[in-house]
């Protein structure tokens, strides 16, 4: 047979009660014996074990169906109880009572004249067709009823319905046995059931008194043997053992005579155990327990909550071909490949289909056999299975060593080979958490030693990853579709972009980002033989700089040519650098010249930094991109990282605590404003005891002191950075990477070698602890700078224990928040998924869900993709004009 | 040649725009013209056009597009970079206003009053430049209670309640001692009488636990001003004149005040926002709020991530929250809503009603293990394997 590729699709799900009658239809056997097993560990029949409900041990077979164990096995069948009396259905107990409420209990109909059941039924027409919740007219229609004292139709009076919870009913607060409210609800008519809010078509009311209970099969509740010959069963077993000892004590107590008291305790105590079988959690009764005390999990546990069946089964499924494995880096591989350890390489497999086509080529990789090598060692993937399809049965011939050459004969048209992976294999790369979709994205394989997944360190921000344990999975696909998908969509070059903002999410880091700063700035004339080892880092030049020759006949290359050698020929583009202090800046005429001014591809002017190439910044890599495409962005992110590490390489970068030497003089200067910080707290201090602090509008004496301090700190802190950052300069290492936004700002470095500056708890300075004090090396009451946490040590010099202390709050109180706030956001995010999941935008650019419903006439009013989006521009305007300008 | 003006370039721009049979969003339009006029490009405005519908038609997002999923992502993750402190100076530092995450939070949740409901209330005319005007303005709007103005005195002997006014805050509110006597009246079983300096305040049925009952409802009496503003700040802005800002919130009745220029003037209690002027001006209020408060804190979301969920929002007329109560509760597959939350409720109830989930959305399909129909999902197209007979 042809396979077409089109499989069966389900088109709906209807949700029904089950009718008792339905129940012991779909029945296999009807259980009557407590016990499971007999002393020989044979399945007792018509015990709970009957092999009729299926199999759970592998080779039998099903004594229903036929069948064995496994996935196109045995589905296992149904069994039902008969309870011996009526039992309610604790989920229904707030559907019984309303209906109870609503209706009479002699003639069954609604405690409403027709009229006015006419005008619900039309509102109720209504709420539907305007999509509006039909339960709110139930609502409606009860609160009515409430009023009505005698049945209009029979005059029977009508009596005050209570439900004791969970599932006592009372009528004039007599007790009502459940099978007075079957009998009752068995009277409702079926044309009143739609105003009842019950669909006569899915169920009727009395069924949801049950008589009749189905028991799930075996293997929906499988037991497992312990490795001392135990048999532990699953908690739905144990609860149905409790359900039916009880329904059988009941029985015969019942057939017996027994006196009225007896039989009412045990009905009570069956209805206990039919609750907690379906709800262990219902609130109002203690949940059934374990014989370890744990309580069990019973129905609605099992479909319950973030481990339940609907969230962790349904909702997200396990897979196969998959590996985990630590990361680290790898500045040698493109953005869009990956390297994946031998080791994972041989276990990940792709299917491959043999044809009269590609059959001799499949022979020879069978051939292979499960771990081949090349001659000096090196991998070659092999096949590690062969899939044949025989009568609709398949078969997996495991390859090994010794069977390759025979299976490899063997192989036909039709069948496939899983073979190992191999260079330029398409994968998905993931690390949780999965916050955006570039979180997930396709790489191109590369087989490399040891034992770590490696990748590009430019694509470390999409993944938010970095090297210090992480680790990440990665997912082979394996259909051709999935494959023509993930090269088009997903690869990691065509995600350089984040559609959240529009601009590069994927860019240099770092070292990149320091390399090319060195490299460029002040236009670095770079003798010949270093150039020439820079330039060899990038492979694919747009152009060669020119050489020049100095005094002493030394050849050399200006840095920012050597740069200009990967920017395309016909790129002309301006933009204000970060080192520039002067924002914003025209590049023009920018007095510090690091403005960058590219004029056909060659760098005018300007220092090459986080503005040009950074990552969420790089305003060359935005054009890059819409010029060259997403190719284009991907061969010069590859080369500037490249080029910017061949270039740090050269020249040598380092860092140490000595970059946060600054002069006696400098450090003179920064105690004596720190001291002067402190004696205007205290004159602060002193004016608010006097009572003569002028209190800011809104605020009391005691808030505005304590804002007026925090200033004076703040400011300390400024003024003590600004004096260190004056002696520390652009010829350090720890200000280069500051100020050309590679890693850490200028406030590290003022705290590092200035003052750390207040500790803040909650946005204030630190206030609690002792009596009247922070800590007990403090007089009570004082208010000064050290006893509330201000740090005026810097982290170079050290803390003194107090202020040590006093930044360890501070300390604490972010660890907390991060904690707490990823919960939270978590979960916002969760509920915005799921609430924009079903969104697309239509042909018509219309975005509707998937009902239909429109939601906006045009997608974000203009139609505009975010990611291709100009800044959030529809189009780049000044681009635009400029270029027009430029072309006049 | 005449000199061409913004608006001139913009209707010149329609006719090519016409021509071609093109559209261009009029913001874009608005930006391109007046850039026209500053670089004095008028005999350009066709190739300008030209690039930019263009651009424009390149920039078009693809059909299919998970555009919901994408929106709520772009706002999701950032929220993990957000700060988590409730309190902040936000403009007026004398106000507390909740920003980062918890604001955002409280967005989208639609919560029917803010945890910290603030309004800048803008003035009209006169009252924007005068300062006696602005602060009377305010004082309509602060809420004064009698405690603010006067100091209260119990007499235990005679059983009486003094109540001396304090001339000088009174004048600054611009109260007279007539006002008051006109409040207390009004309170239920008291008398009042003018003692010169003081009011004597009388009990109809005298007793001392009444007394001290009576003396906690005059100090809370409220004179004037709006209920919920419990406090304002009156600032000088530039390029506007006076501006009030409130803490606590009254929509309705602020807007009613004389001398505030209700086209103007906002609130950040979105569901009042709805109540007064309508669902438009809610969804661009939470547009506006969520967008600010992403901003405040250095993040950077396309607005049109933020126009999608505030229209899932307001689609129906109403605002409803994101979350189970509202969106999540109201979706039409029974599987959908039971794999968010409450699951096994969603489940009873959907049986006893007979409902019928066609399995259209994202949610179901993955459910029961089938593609979704959106993305590459909603491409129906299968290549025939076999070559079709002739």
């Amino acid at each position: 047979m042809v396979d077409t590729g089109i499989t069966k699709k389900i088109g709906r799900i209807e949700f029904t009660l089950l009718s008792p009658s339905e129940i012991r239809k779909m029945s296999a056997t009807k259980v009557i014996t407590a016990d499971t097993y007999d002393d020989d560990g044979f399945p007792i029949p018509m015990g709970l074990m009957d092999p009729r409900l299926g199999v759970i041990e592998p080779g039998l077979r099903c004594k229903t169906c036929g069948l064995r164990v496994g996935k196109d096995g045995c589905p296992g069948h149904f069994g039902h109880i008969d309870l011996a009396m009526p039992v309610i259905h604790v989920g229904f107990v707030k559907d019984i009572r309303d209906c109870l409420r609503a209706t009479c209990r002699e003639c069954g109909r609604i405690l409403l004249p027709d009229k006015r059941l006419e005008t619900y039924r039309e509102m109720r027409e209504r709420y539907i067709k305007e999509g509006k919740d039909p339960a709110l007219v139930l609502k409606m229609l009860l609160n009515e009823c409430k009023n009505v004292e005698k049945c209009p139709r029979c005059g029977r009076e009508v009596g005050k319905i209570e439900l004791d919870k969970p599932t006592t009913f009372r009528e004039n607060g007599k007790k009502l046995t459940p099978s007075e409210v079957r009998e009752w609800l068995e009277k409702i008519p079926d044309e009143d059931l739609p105003l009842l809010d019950i669909e006569r078509k899915a169920a009727r009311p009395e069924w949801m008194v049950l008589t009749v209970l189905p028991v799930p099969p075996v293997t929906v509740r499988p037991s497992v043997t312990l490795e001392t010959g135990e048999r532990s069963e699953d908690d739905l077993t144990h609860k149905l053992v409790d359900v039916i000892r009880i329904n059988q004590r009941l029985q015969e107590n019942r057939d017996a005579g027994a006196p009225q008291l007896i039989v009412e305790d045990l009905w009570e105590l069956l209805q206990y155990h039919v609750t907690t079988y379906l709800d262990n959690q219902t609130s109002g009764i203690p949940p059934a327990r374990h014989r370890s005390g744990r309580p069990l999990k019973t129905l609605a546990q099992r479909l319950k909550g973030k481990e339940g069946r609907f969230r962790s089964n349904l909702s997200g499924k396990r897979v196969n071909f998959s590996a985990r494995t630590v990361i680290s880096p790898d500045p040698y591989l493109s953005i869009n490949e990956v390297g994946v350890p031998i080791e994972i390489a041989r276990e990940l497999t792709v299917p491959v289909r043999a044809t009269p086509h590609n059959l001799e080529w499949c022979k020879m990789m069978v051939k292979r056999g499960p771990a081949p090598t090349t001659e000096d060692g090196k991998y070659l993937p092999g096949v590690n299975y062969i899939i044949r399809e025989r009568e609709g049965m398949k078969q997996r011939i495991k390859v090994t060593e010794k069977n390759a050459d025979d299976v490899s004969e063997k192989l036909e048209p039709g069948m496939k080979i899983e073979r190992q992976l191999m260079d330029g294999d398409i994968v998905l790369f993931n690390r949780q958490p999965s916050l955006h979709r570039m979180s997930m994205m396709a790489h191109k394989v590369r087989v490399v030693p040891y034992r770590t997944f490696r990748f590009n360190l430019s694509v470390c921000p999409p993944y938010n990853a970095d090297f210090d344990g992480d680790e990440m999975n990665l997912h082979v696909l394996q259909g051709e579709e999935a494959r023509a998908e993930a090269e088009i969509l997903l690869k990691v070059q065509e995600h350089i972009l984040s559609p959240r903002f529009g601009g590069p999410i994927i860019g240099a880091i770092h070292d990149h980002i320091t390399g090319c700063f060195l490299l460029t700035f002040n236009n670095r004339k770079v003798p010949l033989d270093n150039a020439l080892q820079i330039l060899s880092a990038v492979v694919e030049k747009e152009k060669m700089p020119k050489i020049y020759k100095d005094e002493n006949g030394k050849s050399y290359m200006y840095g920012r040519d050597i740069f200009s050698a990967l920017l395309p020929k016909d790129l002309t583009i301006s933009f204000p650098a970060k080192v520039c202090s002067h924002p914003p800046c025209d590049p023009k005429d920018c007095p510090t010249k690091t403005c960058v001014i590219i004029e056909k591809g060659v760098i005018k002017q300007g220092v090459i930094d986080e503005n040009a190439i950074g990552a969420f910044k790089g305003a060359l890599i935005s054009r890059i991109i819409q010029d060259y495409g997403n190719d284009g962005g991907r061969k010069f992110i590859d080369q500037v990282t490249r080029l910017g590490i061949a270039a740090i390489s050269v020249f040598g970068f380092t860092t140490g605590i000595d970059d946060e030497d600054i002069p006696l003089e400098a450090k003179r200067q920064i105690e004596e404003t720190l001291e002067n910080a402190k004696e205007k707290i205290n004159h602060l201090v002193e004016i608010y005891r006097r009572g003569e602090l002028e209190p800011l509008p809104g605020r009391n004496l005691d808030e505005t002191l304590e804002m007026e301090i925090m200033r004076v700190t703040g400011k300390a802190r400024d003024t003590a950075g600004e004096i260190a950052g004056k002696h520390l300069g652009l010829n350090n290492s720890a200000v280069i990477m500051a100020k050309s936004g590679a890693r850490g700002s200028m406030l590290n470095l003022s705290q590092m070698a200035g003052c750390v500056g207040q500790q803040a708890v909650r946005g204030e300075r630190i206030h609690r602890g002792y009596r009247y004090r922070t800590l007990p090396h403090f007089k009570k009451g004082s208010l000064g700078a050290d006893a509330k946490g201000f740090v005026s040590s810097s982290y170079k010099k050290g803390l003194t224990p107090t202020e040590y202390f006093f930044h360890s709050m501070g300390g604490r109180e972010g660890l907390v928040d991060t904690a707490v706030r990823t919960s939270r956001s978590g979960y916002m995010q969760r509920r915005l998924i799921n609430a924009l999941e079903n969104l697309k935008v239509e042909d018509d650019l219309t975005v509707r869900d998937t009902d239909s419903e429109i939601i906006q006439f045009m997608y974000g009013e203009d139609g505009v993709d975010p990611m291709r989006s100009a800044g959030g521009l529809a189009v780049d305007v000044n681009r635009i004009i400029s270029d027009i300008e430029g072309g006049r | 040649m005449v000199e061409a003006t913004n608006d001139s370039v913009v209707k010149k721009m329609e006719k090519i725009l016409q021509k071609k049979n093109g559209f261009l969003p009029y913001y874009i339009q608005e930006l391109l013209a007046q850039k026209i006029v500053e670089k004095g490009l008028e005999k350009d405005v066709e190739d300008v056009v030209d690039r930019a519908l263009e651009q424009y038609n390149k920039n078009m997002v693809d059909p299919a597009e998970a555009c919901g999923i994408v929106a709520a992502q772009s706002i999701g993750e950032p929220g993990t970079q957000m700060t988590m402190r409730t309190f902040h100076y936000a403009g007026v530092a004398e106000i507390n206003v909740t920003l980062g995450l918890p604001r955002l939070i409280e967005i989208v949740d639609a919560r029917s009053t803010p945890s910290t409901p603030v309004m800048t209330v803008y003035l009209e005319g006169a009252y924007r430049v005068n300062a006696d005007l602005a602060q009377k303005a305010a004082n309509q709007i602060e809420i004064t209670r009698l405690q603010d103005i006067a100091t209260i005195d119990i007499d235990i002997e005679n059983l009486m309640i003094y109540v001396i006014l304090d001339e000088k805050s009174m004048q600054r509110k611009d109260i007279t001692k007539e006002d008051v006597i006109e409040k207390i009246k009004k309170m239920r079983k008291v008398g009042v009488e003018d003692d010169k300096e003081r009011l004597k305040v009388t009990l109809e049925e005298p007793g001392y636990k009444n007394l001290m009952l009576t003396v906690e409802s005059l100090k809370k009496l409220k004179i004037k001003g709006i209920d919920g503003i419990e406090r304002v700040i009156i600032r000088k802005e530039p390029n506007e004149g006076y501006v009030i800002y409130t803490e606590g919130s009254n929509f309705e009745d602020v807007l009613n005040i004389e001398g505030v220029d209700a086209s103007r003037t906002k609130t950040n209690d979105i569901q009042s926002v709805a109540n007064v002027l309508g669902i438009e001006a809610a969804r661009n209020m939470i547009i506006s709020e969520a967008h600010d408060t992403l901003s405040e804190q250095g993040l950077h979301v396309d607005i049109r991530h933020i126009m999608l969920v505030a229209d899932i929002m307001t689609v129906d007329g109403t605002v409803r929250a994101i979350g189970r109560h509202g969106i999540s509760g109201e979706k039409s597959s029974v599987l959908s809503r039971a794999a968010f939350e409450i699951t096994v409720n969603h489940l009873l109830r959907a049986s006893k009603r007979g409902e019928v989930d066609k399995l259209q959305g994202v949610a179901e399909n993955i459910i029961v293990g089938q593609p979704v129909s959106i993305g590459t999902g909603a491409v129906k197209l299968i290549m025939g394997t076999q070559r079709r007979k002739k």
